[in-house]
């Protein structure tokens, strides 16, 4: 038993438990109810009153990636039988397996240009920070104030103007276009976030790299790095986030080659009537990345920056 | 280990002149005291002899080279930190092994070397503990290793002991005087505590405003305080300072002002107009009859010793006086000093005026 009073009492505990809980389960709801969605069949998907639990299928899955055709019940009988569960679940509903379905590239497409953003983001912006947090720069205020002021207006705002410049220079639709454009919207976070992070490690331990005989750059990758890792770790899932789930400038500036899967997967509905479990299939698949490389980061988010070996 | 000369340094920050033309000579082997208030330049000066910051004009002379303008990293000097800055991500032994790297020592020969100083500094137990979960003195003493562990030119320390409980100080100061002993490598300890600075160090730079206000061995500095600022920055309490409106000329042995009448070491430098005299607390003795007179105020009990404090015509003077002595609050006694231990201050100047006590000594 505690009877501090900066520790919280039992019956404290037990109502910030329920409200942490109650928070969790709202929050989660609509998770829960697309990953089910994604196991359900079309029919169950829109039944009526909805059905909670019902026969899981793969159905979903297999439209996702596939496209199909439908044919007659007499051709139907005189093909051989089902390779795989994939022919059979689409037999079922008197069609074939035409080939693969966009899915597939789109959700490379994000891969790509999401994690190179991120770490072309990160990469300059712990260069800008480390330099903005150590160096005397010239108008060193006005610049970290103008970095921060690209985000003073929502970034479609100038949606038009970038949609001209990169039909004109041929960035559109290409995977570099992407990376650079989210990066130009995430640099600004990073560089500021990144600079309070550095700011709170001491520049002792910089000045005793120096003084055991290593240069700045050494004593930056080598001291610097390893104690900004919480920082770089939490900075990156914000930017990763961000590429990951933008939706109007890949709708606009995205069309083939390098759409990514946000604008690819509404397009699912449409041929034959609502796809519910497709589309829920492919929310699913699309939310995997950014938890694994959220869960991979957190115990950096946890960790603390200095592990108490300088007295404060 | 090298002798390390420092020749008309000065620093500015922009307006701000933080080191005024130093000049003073750190003998191979000596442990060198940089002592100072806050904000007086003591730290700068170091982190200039360190390289950490570059001086504005002047010299460095680490051995017998012009260091002023190299990078810290090819100066061969370590330095022991405030807040020891040890690096947090690795164990000890890595930060111990650090310094050497660098250089591109064998792994063989730097784990013997590690092994070495691990030994000397007692931390054998400890070499694969991260840093962090290490106490105080432990950390000292990495950091301490850190530093010995390359055999540099010199020693730099700003404030070790700074970060550490009071009991645990003494012991470490200890500890740090006896390493410097068995070394014998050239140190330069920057610190704000006169206490330290006495105890530990074979030479004192007393730095007010960033100038170097007197340079000489703890004794000198305590016993013929050069300015006004020494007298009233050493000792514990810190010498008495009556000022008074007069005349001394040289040759002069004694001194008259007011009520009081004071024999003085034979003067050789005259002066007149706003002067000060200077005598520590222990050279005040007080008696039932005498001229120069004063009021006790309070008594403060040091177990063997007790400091008097006394209402003078001249401001408030205390007195280290035996603690078996019976003083009553309140009453008027005599005060009197001994006449070797008096100083005379230019009170506009602040320098002591000299005396033929100065020249014995010199």
């Amino acid at each position: 038993m505690s009877y501090s009073i900066t520790d919280p009492s039992k019956r404290q505990k037990r109502v910030a438990a329920f409200l942490v809980i109650a928070y969790a389960m709202i929050t989660l709801v609509p998770l829960l109810w697309v990953f089910m969605t994604g196991f359900k069949t079309p029919p169950d998907s829109i039944s009526y009153p909805p059905k909670i639990f019902s026969e899981p299928s793969l159905e979903g899955y297999v439209n996702l990636f596939t496209t199909r055709t439908r044919v007659t019940p007499e051709r139907l009988a005189e093909l051989p039988p089902p390779e795989n569960f994939a022919q059979e679940i689409v037999r079922n509903r008197d069609m074939v397996i035409a080939g693969k379905s966009k899915y597939g590239a789109r959700f490379l497409n994000s891969v790509i240009i999401g994690f190179g953003s991120t770490f072309l983001s990160i990469f300059l912006g712990t260069l800008a920070a480390y330099a903005f947090s150590r160096f005397k720069i010239p108008l060193k205020d006005d610049l970290l104030f103008f970095i921060l002021s690209t985000r003073m207006m929502p970034p479609i705002a100038v949606a038009i103007p970038i949609f001209l410049m990169y039909r004109k220079i041929g960035l559109s639709d290409t995977h570099l276009g992407m990376i650079l454009l989210y990066t130009a919207v995430n640099i600004s976070l990073a560089v500021w976030l990144l600079k309070g992070f550095i700011d709170e490690i001491p520049r002792e331990y910089e000045e005793a790299a120096l003084i055991d005989g290593y240069t700045r750059f050494q004593a930056f990758y080598k001291v610097v790095l390893p104690q900004a890792a919480t920082g770089i770790a939490s900075t990156a899932i914000f930017c990763l986030i961000f590429a990951w789930n933008e939706y109007a400038f890949a709708v606009l500036l995205t069309t083939g080659t390098a759409q990514t899967a946000p604008p690819f997967i509404p397009t699912i509905i449409g041929v034959g009537g609502l796809d519910w479990p497709a589309m829920a299939a492919g929310a699913t698949l699309f939310l995997l990345p950014v938890l694994v490389f959220t869960v991979l980061l957190r115990k950096h988010l946890l960790r603390g920056i200095t592990f108490g070996a300088v007295r404060k | 280990m090298a002798q390390i000369r420092i020749k008309n340094l000065r620093k500015d920050f922009g307006d701000f002149n933080a080191v005024k033309c130093s000049t003073f000579t750190i003998e191979d082997g000596e442990f060198f005291m940089l002592l100072g208030p806050s904000g007086c330049g003591k730290t700068t000066t170091l982190r200039m002899i360190a390289g950490l910051e570059l001086p504005s004009a002047g010299e460095i002379h680490i051995g017998n080279e012009e260091v002023s303008n190299l990078p810290a990293s090819k100066r061969d000097i370590a330095f022991v930190f405030q807040m020891f800055a040890l690096y947090p991500h690795m164990n000890v032994r890595r930060n111990l092994s650090y310094p050497l790297i660098s250089q591109g020592m064998r792994g063989k020969d730097v784990k013997a070397k590690v092994a070495e100083v691990a030994k000397i500094l007692n931390i054998e137990g400890i070499l694969s503990s991260p840093v962090g979960g290490l106490s105080g003195g432990d950390r000292q003493r990495v950091a301490l290793g850190r530093a010995i562990v390359r055999d540099p030119q010199a020693f730099l320390m700003d404030e070790p002991l700074g970060a550490l409980d009071a009991e645990f100080r003494e012991h470490m100061a200890e500890e740090l005087r006896a390493l410097h002993d068995r070394m014998n490598a050239t140190t330069v300890y920057v610190t704000h505590d006169q206490l330290e600075a006495m105890q530990m160090g074979d030479k004192i730079v007393v730095m007010n405003n960033g100038v170097v206000e007197q340079f000489g061995t703890p004794q000198e500095v305590h016993d013929d305080p050069a300015t006004l600022f020494v007298a009233s920055f050493i000792g514990s309490p810190a010498m008495n300072l009556l000022p008074f409106t007069g005349a001394v000329s040289a040759g002069q042995t004694e001194l008259r002002f007011d009520e009081g009448q004071f024999v003085i070491p034979r003067m050789l430098e005259g002066g007149q107009g706003e002067l000060v005299l200077g005598i520590r607390p222990e050279h005040v003795s007080l008696h039932d009859a005498g001229e120069f007179r004063g009021r006790i105020v309070t008594s403060e009990y040091l177990g063997t010793t007790q400091v008097v404090t006394l209402d003078t015509a001249h401001g408030a003077t205390k007195a280290r006086i035996s603690a078996d002595i019976d003083v009553q609050v309140g009453a008027s006694v005599a005060l009197q000093f001994t006449p070797d231990a008096i100083k005379i201050f230019d009170k506009t100047s602040g320098s002591v005026l000299a005396s033929q006590r100065d020249q014995v000594r010199a």
